[in-house]
């Protein structure tokens, strides 16, 4: 007793050939068919090639098209002519001419005659596969495809939407399921048979015509009717990609197919030498009687499908224009924005680095230059500190910068003198934790040598500035982590929002601060708002700020009576 | 956005391909056969197509690099040199060549001469057009051949493969990269900028423009915008109407240049630039000289006086360059739907 196979060849004829050879030679009788619209002269070739060996037949040619009945037809035929002239098959196995046998067909024969009445076929019900294309699955069953899928997508498409709309629905012939499955499968002789020779088989086939692609269906649903025993699975290694497209295995799969322990594999590329050298070579073959586990191919293609799915989180490719707005992840991991601390304290990017495990920066975004922490001129992966370089794409810096420094927090300072730029990008990152100090901007300012009229009007660019900002970090859609207090609020208690903060940052090192940043002296700021107001400009991002803050100042400048427990 | 994308815009396109086909018509007035050997190509083979002058320290090892990919004939105008480069080419198997005298500016840069030729020889076959000095890489090219890349877009219908150009720079000052006579490039130049990379999309084409590298980053500081641009699209399965339009960053019709699109699952590779082998320097006082290079001349003179300075491109954060796979994991190439 042994297998019989039966190939449907189209391309790569010589391949075929060189499979078909290894085959009839390791004692399996082969059944090719070949597709009607491959040219004489390549198929007498293909005759000629295969002439010194008695097992190899050619069946009936039908010209095959993509989803039609005729890749059914052609298997129904070639499964005849097996049946008929080779008594001694009790399997026959139906394959493509890009195939590729992975292990010795003793061992196939052996693990089948283990099996003498199961039929290795995937077949599940329509509720039940989540693959099907254009979304449709029951339908295929019930609707009418005159129309070709690939020429006339139009048509087909209306067609469909017409027969929906008038609830057009077709009869499945009485005590039928239909099923679904991959179109390679292997069938014992008694199951091939009892659907070949059904006394029904025309009423089966007329209806079989009009269903859209019928491989899928056909053995699978009418298999269901006479096996005794089903493994709902193909013995062929199949896997499809993001579009449905069948994957091509090539040189660099070798280690990876022979670990699968699958018996054959398709498709492979026609001109990979060294898969086809490797595995029809005599002597090829495992001595242990493995089970076939095509899930180690699984893990590697899912993988693969997910990164071209999703993506790297953060990591925007060079190679890659990323589609707007639907990057997974914008940044690769949390950062911290000071809005306004520096301002406030002094050297607070010395103080903050003490207290937290990350890299403090000055203000990435000034004006001038990107303040690389430490004043380096150049950070992780070539970065420049130039101005007009970061400026020419802010949002290019801000992700390379984080995505650089894979773990290790980055933290920067900013303010309304800043490149303003990313502000939507980083209020919608929920990578991002934002704290603003309002206000904190004007503290420079009130103690700047120059004229009153400039530094009114540069006060009034930064609160224009600021309050658009503020704006965007109140809107519905911020997804970072923001805290906003006015210079005012937050110099009544600074402690407590900066333990907060730093809590956050690193949650594990639960340490209390020792020690409160510096503030900058504050005495004549509630005078220089004053002098603003006097001025005609409004100060409205400061809070509620005293007059005269010479009297608390000095009791903040010591910093511990504020030292939260 | 209805100007970009609307039939107006397509006629003006149009015409402006039939242009560029006349033009490379024309320009075959120019062009003398030296060595034509077309008659080995048969169907189906990957031939590759490029302009060269004075390259005969890079040849060897170019011409090593495409015959293991899988490229069957080489197809090469050489402009007026004076080194070994005929000779050298003149005796090889697989190579046909044409010479000329006449301006590379006028030629648009050579791409007059390649879009004649291409018109001739490439119809129907998968077309490298590239320069001297770039070595195509993409993903897994080690273990998979062009032909294995191109079977695949054939059977994804995509009609062009994408590349982002990479400057390769040495270890130390640019005077420092010495490499005889048939050595691999990456030798001498081993590093790469991973980061640092914009891309903007331009309408009119439908292309993405990528700026950045060592050039962007030491020479173009103060104006990015100049930077020179790094998409290209080296790999086309050509047709007689098909036309580059500005070196091979940019070819006609639109569809060709969607090649770095995300969503269209396509691998795209990478060119590595050897611009900076030594020599590097003696060119780049020949080039400001000559002024055939660049649409924008005054643009580059400060260009080629920093690179006379002999400056050192690598810092701490450069990466070195060890296989195609190392660019995959930097994002420098991706592997798209292909697995």
């Amino acid at each position: 007793m042994t297998v019989g196979f039966i190939m449907m060849c189209h391309t790569a004829l010589d391949r075929a050939a060189q499979v078909a050879r290894y085959w009839a030679t390791s004692g399996a009788p082969v059944v090719i068919h070949v597709d009607a619209r491959v040219s004489e002269h390549d198929y007498s070739a293909l005759g000629r090639s295969l002439a010194d060996l008695e097992d190899i037949s050619f069946s009936r040619r039908y010209k095959c098209e993509w989803g039609t009945w005729s890749l059914v037809a052609a298997a129904q035929s070639a499964s005849e002519q097996m049946l008929e002239r080779h008594r001694e098959v009790r399997h026959v196995y139906l394959a493509s001419g890009s195939c590729l046998p992975l292990r010795p067909l003793s061992e196939l024969t052996d693990y089948l005659a283990a099996r003498p009445y199961t039929d290795f076929i995937e077949s599940v019900t329509t509720t039940e596969v989540g693959w099907t294309v254009g979304g449709i699955d029951m339908e295929r069953f019930t609707l009418r495809f005159p129309f070709s899928w690939k020429k006339q997508r139009r048509l087909f498409d209306r067609y469909v939407e017409l027969q929906r709309r008038v609830k057009f629905k077709r009869r499945i012939p009485d005590g039928m399921v239909p099923h679904l499955g991959s179109q390679w499968w292997c069938l014992t002789r008694q199951t091939l048979s009892a659907i070949l020779q059904d006394p029904d088989r025309d009423v089966y086939d007329r209806y079989f015509k009009r269903v859209w692609i019928p491989d899928e269906s056909y053995f699978q649903t009418l298999t269901r009717l006479y096996a005794t025993s089903v493994e709902s699975r193909s013995l062929t290694l199949t896997k499809f990609d993001f579009q449905g497209k069948p994957h091509i295995f090539y040189d660099d799969h070798l280690q990876l197919l022979r670990r699968s322990d699958c018996f054959v594999a398709r498709k492979v590329w026609p001109k990979a030498d060294r898969l086809y050298s490797t595995f029809l070579a005599p002597g090829n073959g495992s001595s242990v009687m493995a089970e076939p586990n095509p899930a180690k191919i699984d893990r590697l293609f899912s993988k693969s499908i997910e990164r071209r799915t999703k993506g790297r989180p953060g990591l925007y490719m060079q190679s890659r224009f990323p589609k707007k707005d639907h990057e997974n992840g914008k940044t690769s991991a949390p950062y911290s924005i000071f809005h306004g601390f520096s301002d406030l304290f002094e050297n607070f990017d010395g103080w903050l680095a003490k207290y937290v495990g990350a890299r403090v920066h000055g203000h990435l975004f000034a004006p001038e230059r990107a303040e690389f922490a430490g004043g380096e001129e150049m950070f992780n992966g070539c970065l420049t500190d130039s101005a007009v370089m970061r400026d020419y794409n802010p949002r290019a810096f801000l992700t390379n910068v984080i995505w650089n420094s894979r773990g290790e927090r980055q933290c920067f300072m900013f303010s309304p003198r800043d490149n303003q730029d990313n502000n939507w990008f980083t209020a919608t990152d929920p990578n991002a934790q934002i704290s603003v100090i309002s206000g904190a901007w004007a503290l420079p300012l009130s103690r700047m040598n120059e004229n009153f009229a400039t530094i009114r009007r540069e006060a009034a660019r930064l609160q224009r500035r600021e309050l658009e900002h503020l704006h965007i970090l109140r809107s519905m859609y911020v997804k970072a982590r923001v805290r906003i207090w006015s210079i005012a609020e937050f110099i009544e208690n600074p402690m407590e929002p900066l333990q907060t903060i730093i809590d956050e940052i690193s949650p594990r090192s639960t340490r209390r601060l020792t020690e409160a940043p510096q503030m900058v002296d504050l005495a004549g700021f509630g005078q220089f708002l004053q002098n603003l107001k006097n001025q005609g400009m409004q100060p409205l991002v400061m809070g509620d700020f005293p007059l005269d803050e010479g009297a608390r100042q000095s009791s903040t400048r010591r910093g511990r009576p504020y030292l939260v427990k | 956005m209805s100007e970009d994308t609307g039939w107006r815009a397509a006629y003006r396109l149009r015409l402006k391909r039939r242009q560029l086909l006349w033009r490379a018509l024309r320009s075959r007035h120019g062009l003398r056969a030296r060595l034509n050997q077309t008659g080995q190509i048969a169907r189906g083979d990957i031939l590759l197509f490029a302009t060269m002058r004075n390259e005969a320290q890079r040849l060897p090892y170019f011409l090593q690099h495409y015959r293991q990919l899988g490229v069957r004939h080489f197809l090469i105008v050489e402009n007026d040199s004076t080194d070994d480069t005929v000779e050298l080419l003149r005796t090889q198997p697989d190579v046909s060549l044409w010479s000329t005298q006449r301006s590379y500016r006028e030629a648009r840069f050579g791409m007059d001469w390649l879009n004649w030729l291409l018109m001739c020889y490439g119809r129907g076959h998968w077309c490298v057009t590239v320069d001297a000095d770039e070595l195509l890489v993409y993903p897994d090219c080690e273990a998979r051949p062009l032909p294995a890349l191109t079977d695949w877009l054939d059977a994804r219908g995509a009609p062009a493969m994408a590349a982002m150009m990479l400057d390769m720079y040495p270890d130390g000052p640019l005077s420092s990269a010495r490499s005889t006579t048939g050595d691999d490039p990456t030798q001498a130049l081993p590093l790469f900028d991973t980061q640092g990379y914009t891309w903007e999309y331009q309408p009119r084409f439908g292309n993405i423009s990528i700026r950045g590298g060592p050039r962007k980053r030491v020479f173009f500081t103060e104006r990015p915008d100049h930077a020179p641009h790094l998409h290209k699209v080296p790999l086309v399965k050509w047709n007689w109407r098909y036309a580059y339009v500005s070196s091979t960053h940019v070819v006609l019709p639109r569809t060709l240049n969607r090649g770095f699109d995300a969503r269209g699952g396509l691998p795209t590779g990478a060119l590595l630039h050897s611009k900076f082998l030594d020599g590097a320097l003696q060119r780049a006082r020949e080039e400001k000289e000559r002024g055939e290079h660049f649409t924008h001349r005054d643009r580059y003179n400060a260009y080629y006086d920093a690179i006379s300075g002999d400056p050192d491109l690598s810092c701490d954060h450069s990466a070195r360059y060890t296989g195609p796979d190392c660019l995959v994991d930097h994002g420098v190439m991706s592997r798209g739907d292909w697995t």
